[in-house]
């Protein structure tokens, strides 16, 4: 078994949490000093970080959520000058505004750090070949894997998303090793390998792949393993810890998280710390970060998590297979979709009602998304070519917002089902037993 | 005066669910609305019922009154002696003005065959079909 940088992975509990308390008391008074943000919600449970001797005062700090990005947008939330700063990246947000984060140089490398060493974790090295889909740009996806790969010297071929025909055949030209996608882009590639009489086996050189930025299942983990021979391993992360993160390893069996990286905990449906093993909301606080705060940070995921030592010797917590949301987010095509974004943008156009209903599909092992929208009856045109423009210019303004493309339908004015209470906007008919 | 060659039309919205079509024909039965000509547009999800009825205003509220939505369209008839001849007249004076037709469509009378055309500029396609000797319906006649 292969480590990154063994001594720290493989640290005793005791030691390893010595130093995340340590590391968590100084990252609480720089943010203190240095936030205002961080600095008021402390002072509004009357918390000093000289109080912050143990993780019973520290779990009084009040939490960061989501809108606290959208309420400091752009940068409100950064405490350092953009001198410091080396990189930004942006995420959708829920509503309109975008989440932007930054990185000082150690963000960085912190990054990288933390995916290398989920990297080595399960079998890659120097002497792999990585084709990273993930996408280069504004989201951490790309850039992210990009970096880390090179960090323990493994070569990269950025691919970037889409062009199934292209990754196909640079898969099969070029000695590539390891793939980085969605797991349905990886089923999504098998699916065309298999329609055009390519084996993965036989005519590649895969044999393993990063897995992540969208919910999958251990049934399709079995499915896709067994049918193209490549070993999948799970990723998680978001743009507000620094991307994507935490890997798992060889064994398959849970995310390495890295306790001097960042600081856990599980709270069950009242705010109190789930024991170990128990399902429960993720609040994370990352330890090290310098462009601006995460602490006690509602990424809305639902997880549990274990302290037990695992099989390849690593003795981090562990992060077990996410299940849901707290929140109603949902994820296409590995992008994080909000049925609020999709309310604005109807909302912003004239001749659209308020009444619509999102439809998920996952037919052709690519998730389908359909927004069904009423007209405004008093704005209704009995001209069809009309109707199709104004079509068009719905989907363009979500896929505006969205960043990727959904198939609009405009009904007519009392065709969608009203519902008393709360509205079902969403349904999800996505299946994950391919 | 209002122009008496303006005829209107109802343009009826049915969606796309099973029955709905019979649903509305059930309404115009009852009510005993005479329909003198009829086009269905579609598109994916719903349709668009375009009828030319003896009372516009009537029909209408009748059909208003069931919740179903309706929209008056205002169409020009046009007097079909010789069926190609007359489409060929009435397309050319009209292209040649600038004047474009959205859709139109047919309808036999007992004496005489109808062409019904919506246009994007009503008026001046009836002074202009006028001026070159083609006959139009009154709104009398229908
Ligand atoms: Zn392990």
């Amino acid at each position: 078994m292969a480590f990154w940088n063994k001594e720290i992975e493989t640290m005793p509990r005791a030691e390893l949490e010595k130093l995340q308390l340590s590391l968590l008391k100084k990252n609480v008074r720089t943010m203190y000093d240095s936030s205002k943000f961080i600095h008021d919600r402390m002072k509004s449970v009357g918390i000093s970080p000289a109080d912050v001797t143990d993780l019973k005062t520290f779990r009084k700090i009040p939490f960061t959520v989501k809108t606290d990005f959208r309420d400091n947008y752009p940068d409100k939330l950064f405490v350092r000058p953009y001198e410091d700063l080396e990189r930004l990246h942006v995420s959708s947000g829920t509503t309109g505004k975008p989440t932007v984060v930054g990185y000082t140089r150690k963000d960085l490398d912190d990054w990288a750090e933390s995916l290398a060493r989920g990297m080595v974790s399960f079998g890659m090295s120097k002497r792999d070949l990585i084709q990273n889909a993930h996408g280069y740009g504004l989201f951490t996806g790309g850039l992210g894997v990009h970096y880390a790969a090179e960090k323990i010297g493994a070569t990269v071929l950025p691919a970037s998303t889409g062009n199934t025909e292209r990754q196909i055949q640079l898969m099969r030209d070029l000695p590539v090793t390891a793939f980085a996608g969605t797991p349905s882009y990886l089923f999504h590639i098998a699916e065309v390998c298999e329609e055009k009489g390519i084996d993965i086996q036989r005519d590649t050189k895969l044999r393993l792949a990063i897995s992540g930025g969208e919910p999958w299942s251990e049934s399709m983990r079995t499915k896709i393993q067994d049918r193209t021979g490549i070993r999948m391993h799970n990723c998680y992360g978001a743009s507000e810890f620094y991307g994507p993160s935490f890997l798992e390893c060889e064994k398959q069996c849970g995310l390495h998280t890295w306790a001097d990286i960042c600081y856990i905990e599980i709270l069950d449906k009242n705010g109190d710390q789930c024991a170990e093993g128990e399902r429960g909301e993720i609040v994370i606080t990352m330890l090290q970060k310098e462009a601006f705060p995460l602490i006690r940070y509602k990424i809305m995921d639902i997880s549990s998590l274990t302290w037990e030592k695992c099989e390849c010797g690593r003795t981090h917590p562990r992060l077990m297979r996410l299940s849901g949301r707290t929140d109603d987010m949902l994820c296409v095509r590995g992008v994080n979709v909000f049925p609020s974004q999709i309310e604005s943008v109807i909302g912003e156009i004239p001749f659209l009602s308020t009444f619509y209903h999102i439809t998920l599909e996952n037919k052709n092992y690519m998730d389908d998304m359909v927004v069904e929208v009423e007209l405004n009856e008093s704005s209704l045109k009995e001209d069809m070519t009309e109707l199709l423009k104004r079509t068009r210019f719905v989907e363009d303004k979500l896929k505006n917002v969205l960043s990727i493309s959904a198939k609009v339908k405009l009904l007519l004015p009392g065709t969608l089902k009203r519902f008393e209470g709360k509205s079902q906007h969403v349904t999800d008919n996505r299946r994950d037993d391919w | 005066m209002e122009n008496e060659n303006i005829i209107t039309q109802l343009s009826i919205f049915v969606s796309n669910e099973p029955g709905r079509l019979a649903a509305i024909a059930g309404i115009l039965k009852e009510f005993k609305i005479n329909v003198k000509g009829l086009n269905l547009a579609e598109s994916s999800e719903f349709g668009i019922l375009r009828a030319i009825v003896d009372e516009p205003d009537k029909a209408y509220d009748n059909i208003r009154s069931r919740g179903v939505i309706v929209k008056k369209t205002d169409v020009i008839g046009i007097k079909m002696k010789d069926a190609p001849g007359s489409l060929f007249d009435a397309a050319d004076v009209l292209g040649k003005a600038g004047i474009n037709i959205e859709y139109g469509y047919a309808y036999s009378g007992r004496n005489l065959d109808y062409l019904f055309v919506r246009v994007d500029d009503t008026e001046g396609a009836i002074g202009i079909l006028k001026k070159a000797g083609i006959e139009l319906v009154k709104r009398s006649e229908i």
